[in-house]
């Protein structure tokens, strides 16, 4: 499995805009994809609920993970929304 | 039924049948409600129901634009929600839920989450709330929760109806439009309330602080006078012909009066207009505002993660400015603070009264980088327009403030920089303010919020509000002279301006200029130029003389002879 592990630089977190982008490109792909706060339980990246009850606040640590083919590739999209300032 | 009262906040006559708002009580199926068998249809519904809410939402969105659909596009995606789906799933497959009480439990467990996280996830319980109320509701076949945004919604006629309701939030109103509400009446709220305001913006009648309003039978047809604030339910045809040909009359005399604001004998008083942003310069030009004398600023810095750029607040004044070649433009700095928090400027520690916290010039003091920021863009957007731009600051209390205030200013290369008046305080010692500042401006909600100790946003304390109490006229003379005497002039922002007899009383008081919310122009320039100064002065006299709003209004009234023509 795939992972990347990034902090989170957005002044409102991985809430509002950022949180519904991250989960807009991810419900795209075909692959599942999980997102977990620090070491914490990790949770479907496709759920807007999900993500926003994980409370990511700036200067959190995330760690997002998928599996199949392209997942490298959608992992650094991905990385690269939840880490944007 | 019988007519109803309440405080006519927005000028004109309604009438249309009745689209009566429900209290917005959460629907709660029924915790043993089972659906009896066919688990797979169950699901079906569930799903059918939650995309027909997320595509409503979406389409609402793209009708409203702006933030109002980014708000309402996450909201969409909450119905959408593939963890929510799961659990629906579950709750009818394995115990037998019914679909509508599978979607409440399900949103159950996000709501306690974030609810439990508070702030601003706690803020979005109200928003993921509004989502299930809408699937039950689908679900259960009733109508969805919310204000019909279309005619067709309230009774098939496609006429617009008058809106009653116990409160209104500013967003539930965001999609309105004349041609869907002909009133407003609401049972709380105040003449500076959100809904006031609102529907003075809109051209709309209104009438707030109305008891048992929510009472009338959803369409009975509803005649309103938002002047005098009479609800009438099922009036005869006669009563809404007379309203209505009255309010026909009254609108040709208006459109008769054009050109600058002026007494009869030609003692000019420039009539400026209130506005949220470049969004109100049609309307502002539409109803012969001869320049800007109140341009409120927060619009750029509410509801938001971060503070506007300088440049993106260049921009903003500038479509302004460029409206008025050659007029007066006068912006107000932000006005924020515990009252109107900012998302990227908390405030610093737990405020028990945020109308006396620090807001305002107070905020800028301890962040003075946000209002650098703030005139380097005036001053920027000034050198590029030929407009002539005055910048003034809220919540001045002090002589000192002002001296701080405008000597930053100053250094901000802006030609002309003033303080409003709407603490006590500053009205006592307005000549000193004065002394400093190249001009005041008096805004009455504030300065009745804190000269009477009442809160602006209590219907219950109404009275207090008014703004023909006489120990308000006497604060509003006192800053008038104040600015006389020391040779400058005196304007009035509030909402006071926008009433045309008070309008006639403030220029008697020594007010030199009058700015309200557009379509209240033309009945104030009407009024004006019916009257010479000298009736002004008296009938603000005879109003001051007096010791009750009630009593203020017909003393002033009896020196006015001309306000008969108008039908006011």
């Amino acid at each position: 499995m795939a992972e990347r592990q990034v902090i989170v630089k957005a002044e409102v977190g991985l809430h509002a805009r950022p949180a519904a982008t991250f989960v807009q490109t991810a419900a795209k792909a075909s692959l599942d994809v999980t997102i977990a706060k620090g070491s914490g339980q990790p949770v479907n990246g496709k759920s807007i609920l999900a993500v926003l009850a994980l409370d990511v606040r700036q200067g959190d640590s995330v760690v997002i993970r998928a599996e199949g083919e392209g997942a490298d590739e959608l992992l650094d999209q991905l990385a690269g929304i939840a880490s944007a300032p | 039924m019988n007519t109803l009262t309440g405080v006519g906040v927005s000028p004109g006559i309604g009438f249309g049948p009745a689209y009566v708002l429900a209290v917005q009580e959460s629907l709660v199926p029924a915790p043993d409600a089972r659906h009896g068998g066919d688990a797979g249809a169950e699901r079906d519904r569930a799903t059918r129901a939650l995309e027909q809410v997320a595509a409503d939402l979406e389409e609402r969105g793209i009708r409203t634009g702006g933030e109002a659909r980014e708000i309402l596009n996450a909201q969409a995606m909450m119905a959408r929600d593939p963890g929510l789906a799961v659990e629906v799933a579950v709750l009818i497959d394995d115990s037998g839920a019914t679909a509508a009480r599978a979607v409440y439990e399900a949103f159950g467990r996000y709501r306690e989450l974030l609810a439990g996280a508070g702030g601003y996830l706690g803020e979005r319980v109200a928003d993921l709330d509004d989502v299930r109320d809408r699937a039950v509701a689908v679900l259960e076949g009733l109508r969805m929760p919310g204000v019909p945004d279309h005619p067709d919604h309230a009774d098939h006629t496609a006429r617009p109806y008058v809106l009653i309701a116990r409160d209104l939030a500013p967003a539930d109103t965001a999609t309105l439009s004349r041609d869907v509400v002909s009133a407003f009446v609401i049972e709380q709220g105040g003449p500076t309330s959100h809904t006031a305001i609102l529907a003075r913006a809109m051209g709309v009648p209104a009438v707030v602080a109305c008891p048992g309003a929510t009472s009338i039978e959803p369409g009975t047809p509803v005649l309103v006078d938002g002047s005098s604030g009479l609800v009438r339910p099922a009036p005869s045809e006669a009563e809404v012909a007379e309203a209505t040909n009255a309010a026909a009359a009254r609108k040709a005399v208006l459109a008769a009066a054009s050109g600058p604001g002026a007494t009869s004998d030609g003692h000019a008083v420039p009539l400026l207009a209130n506005i949220g942003g470049p969004g109100d310069v049609a309307s502002a030009l539409e109803h012969g505002a001869e320049g800007i004398g109140l341009y409120r600023t927060e619009f750029l810095f509410l509801d938001r993660a971060t503070a506007p750029s300088g440049q993106e607040q260049e921009s903003a004044y500038l479509e302004v400015l460029n409206a008025f070649p050659g007029g007066r433009v006068i912006v107000r700095t932000l006005d924020a603070g515990a009252d109107k928090p900012l998302a990227f400027l908390p405030p610093r520690g737990e405020e028990p009264n945020p109308a006396l916290g620090e807001r305002g010039l107070r905020l800028f003091k301890i962040n003075p980088e946000i209002m650098n920021e703030q005139l380097g863009a005036l001053a920027r957007a000034a050198a590029q327009s030929s407009a002539k731009l005055q910048v003034m600051a809220p919540m001045v209390a002090t002589a000192e403030e002002a001296a701080w205030f405008v000597a930053a200013c100053g250094d901000a290369g802006l030609p002309s920089a003033g303080v409003m008046i709407e603490i006590p305080s500053a009205a006592l010692r307005a000549s000193d303010l004065a002394a400093e500042a190249d001009f005041l401006s008096i805004g009455t909600n504030d300065l009745a919020q804190y000269t009477f100790a009442a809160d602006r946003q209590l219907g219950a304390l109404t009275m207090l509000q008014d703004a023909w109490q006489p120990a308000l006229l006497d604060l509003i003379a006192l800053a008038a002279a104040g600015a006389v005497g020391r040779g400058k002039s005196c304007g009035v922002c509030g909402e006071a301006a926008g009433d045309p007899v008070l309008a006639c009383v403030l220029v008697g008081l020594g007010v030199t200029s009058l700015s309200m919310a557009p379509p209240a122009l033309p009945a104030v320039r009407a009024a004006l130029s019916r009257h010479d100064r000298e009736q002004c002065v008296l009938a603000a006299q005879a109003a001051r003389a007096a010791i009750s709003p009630q009593e203020a209004r017909t003393a002033a009234r009896s020196h006015l002879p001309g306000l008969a023509g108008l039908a006011l």
